[in-house]
């Protein structure tokens, strides 16, 4: 029997943490992840779990003892964000390359400057070429049952990548919520033993990770990284088949809110999402046809399902929760690649970005509602006013 | 190209096999190379400790230095540096010696001036 318990989204995490119990959590504190990795510490304070948590000197660290732990052949954690993510940088890539199926809790927040330690995602746009496979999350639930799946996705024999689970800074890591919480044996079972196939500590069959790569096959490891890509969003399915089947809810490459219907849809990624179901929810009952499409996988982003799930839409609106500076009209990332993913499918309909929400400015139900009228509008005239607008943004 | 395609090589660059830096010959790289000069040798084995890529050739039966793997030796030069003989003899001549004099042990001799 699961059982439901009152936890905030970071809590939810570390209660994931728990349940998986892995080998290995480097982490380094920083605002808004910090109560995931405290919590964490409690657990193996309190013997809830045999892991070895090793507290680095900075996230540059944290990352290279990941690395180091995987590649011995650990099932490895870790949680970060914003600035604590851009100082792993350079170890980000390589766990990629390296192969590394680490999983790490993204706690969605603005990079600095000026200082800021609210919500956007600067952060894990950042991160979008560096090899790992990204999941975005509504809510602690969804940050919590995604957890426990990227630990199938990340270890996966096709796959081998690490994964980042995101969820919003603050408010949903410190949003107190419903959270069921399946019970340990289950959750065990589900995630199973790590059985690394190429593990330094096998000293059988000793082994190099992370040699010099020249011309003469960098290129070659470049490509397996992308067949590693193409085979994960099958991998993703896979996964949350079998944990629908054993914990009873439904997991996709992205949800659709009463889109199949619609006439325009906004697409809104992580918490915002929640907000916008309520909004889609009041004006269908005004009988506007309007539905909500939420990005669950970013990286690999999957392309073709998402021109299928919104081809037949007269109009459609992004929201990013970042930009791309400097980026095609200065437009967020989310968009771009949308934009993008749709031409080369041959779906062609009126489409708008609106950045919003940037360094944790609240988001309320009449602002997106606001972008659901003018996708109506331009559904009606077949062009948009503004191909980008700044939402809210003081003029 | 030829060469082994992406699908059947390890992934990540990983190396299965141990022990195989043997067949990268990187004595290619080298600029300049490690040469014996007129000091004796000691054998005392400062070079062969030190050398970090396992390029001091000995003979292990009698204990002996015996000279350099060219296929496997970059040409770093640390040898040289370690040599404690070296150091006697830039001691004995009271200056400061260019590091291919002859009066060396270890001399290190730029790859293009070098002449058997
Ligand atoms: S060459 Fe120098 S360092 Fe090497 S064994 Fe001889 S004396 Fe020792
Ligand atoms: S030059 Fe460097 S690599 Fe060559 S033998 Fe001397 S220490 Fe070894």
């Amino acid at each position: 029997m699961s059982t439901f318990e009152a936890l905030a989204g970071n809590e939810a995490v570390a209660t994931a943490m728990r349940q998986i119990n892995p080998d290995l959590v480097a982490a380094y504190p920083i605002t808004p992840q910090t109560s995931t990795v405290q919590k964490f510490a409690d657990f193996v304070s309190d013997g809830l779990v045999d892991t070895e948590f090793v507290c680095v000197e900075s996230e540059h660290s944290a990352m290279s003892a990941c690395v180091g732990a995987s590649a011995a052949g650990a099932r490895v954690m870790t949680a970060t964000a914003a600035n604590g993510l851009a100082l792993m940088w350079e170890i980000v890539y390589i766990a990629a390359s390296n192969r590394c199926p680490i999983v790490m809790s993204l706690v969605n927040r603005a990079l600095s400057g000026p200082i800021n330690i609210h919500c956007d995602h600067s952060d894990v746009m950042g991160m979008r070429d560096a090899g790992w496979i990204i999941l975005f999350s509504e809510s602690g639930q969804e940050a919590y049952d995604n957890l426990i799946q990227a630990v199938r996705i990340a270890e996966h024999p096709d796959v081998l990548l690490p994964v980042a689970v995101c969820q919003d800074g603050f408010i949903t890591s410190h949003g107190m919520e419903r959270v069921e919480v399946y019970d340990d044996p289950d959750v065990k079972a589900f995630v199973g033993q790590f059985k690394p196939q190429w593990s330094l500590l096998d000293l059988e069959n000793p082994k190099t990770y992370g040699p010099l790569d020249f011309y003469d096959y960098y290129y070659e490891h470049k490509r397996q990284q992308v067949d590693a890509m193409e085979h994960a969003q099958g991998v993703i399915m896979e996964v949350a088949k079998e944990f629908n089947a054993k914990f009873g809810r439904d997991y996709g490459l992205f949800e659709s809110y009463r889109v199949e219907d619609a006439d325009v849809a906004v697409v809104a990624a992580n918490s915002t999402a929640g907000t916008a179901k309520v909004v889609v929810d009041q004006l269908r009952g005004d009988g506007l046809k309007v539905g909500l499409l939420k990005p669950r996988l970013f990286r690999p982003f999957p392309a073709k399902e998402l021109a299928d799930a919104l081809g037949h839409l007269k109009a459609v609106a992004v929201m990013d929760r970042s930009i791309s500076f400097g980026a095609m009209e200065n437009a967020g990332p989310l968009f771009l690649e949308l934009a993008a993913a749709l031409a080369l499918h041959g779906v062609q309909m009126p489409m708008a970005d609106y950045v919003y929400g940037l360094g944790g400015r609240d988001i309320l139900p009449g602002e997106i509602e606001s972008v659901y009228r003018d996708m109506l509008h331009a559904a009606e005239t077949g062009q948009v006013e503004q191909m980008v607008t700044y939402l809210s943004v003081r003029e | 190209m030829s060469g082994t395609g992406w699908k059947d090589i390890p992934i990540g660059g990983m190396i299965l096999e141990a022990g195989n830096a043997v067949e990268y010959l990187t004595g290619g790289w080298r600029a300049f190379r490690p040469v014996r000069g007129e000091a004796d040798c000691t054998h005392c084995f400062q070079c062969w400790l030190f050398c970090p890529d396992s390029s001091i050739l000995v003979d292990t039966e009698n204990e002996k230095m015996i000279g350099f793997d060219l296929d496997h030796c970059k040409g770093c030069g640390i040898c040289a540096s370690v040599c404690p003989v070296n150091s006697r003899v830039i001691r004995k001549a009271g200056e400061e010696l260019a590091k291919d004099d002859a009066r060396l042990c270890i001399r290190i001799v730029e790859e293009g001036k070098f002449q058997e």
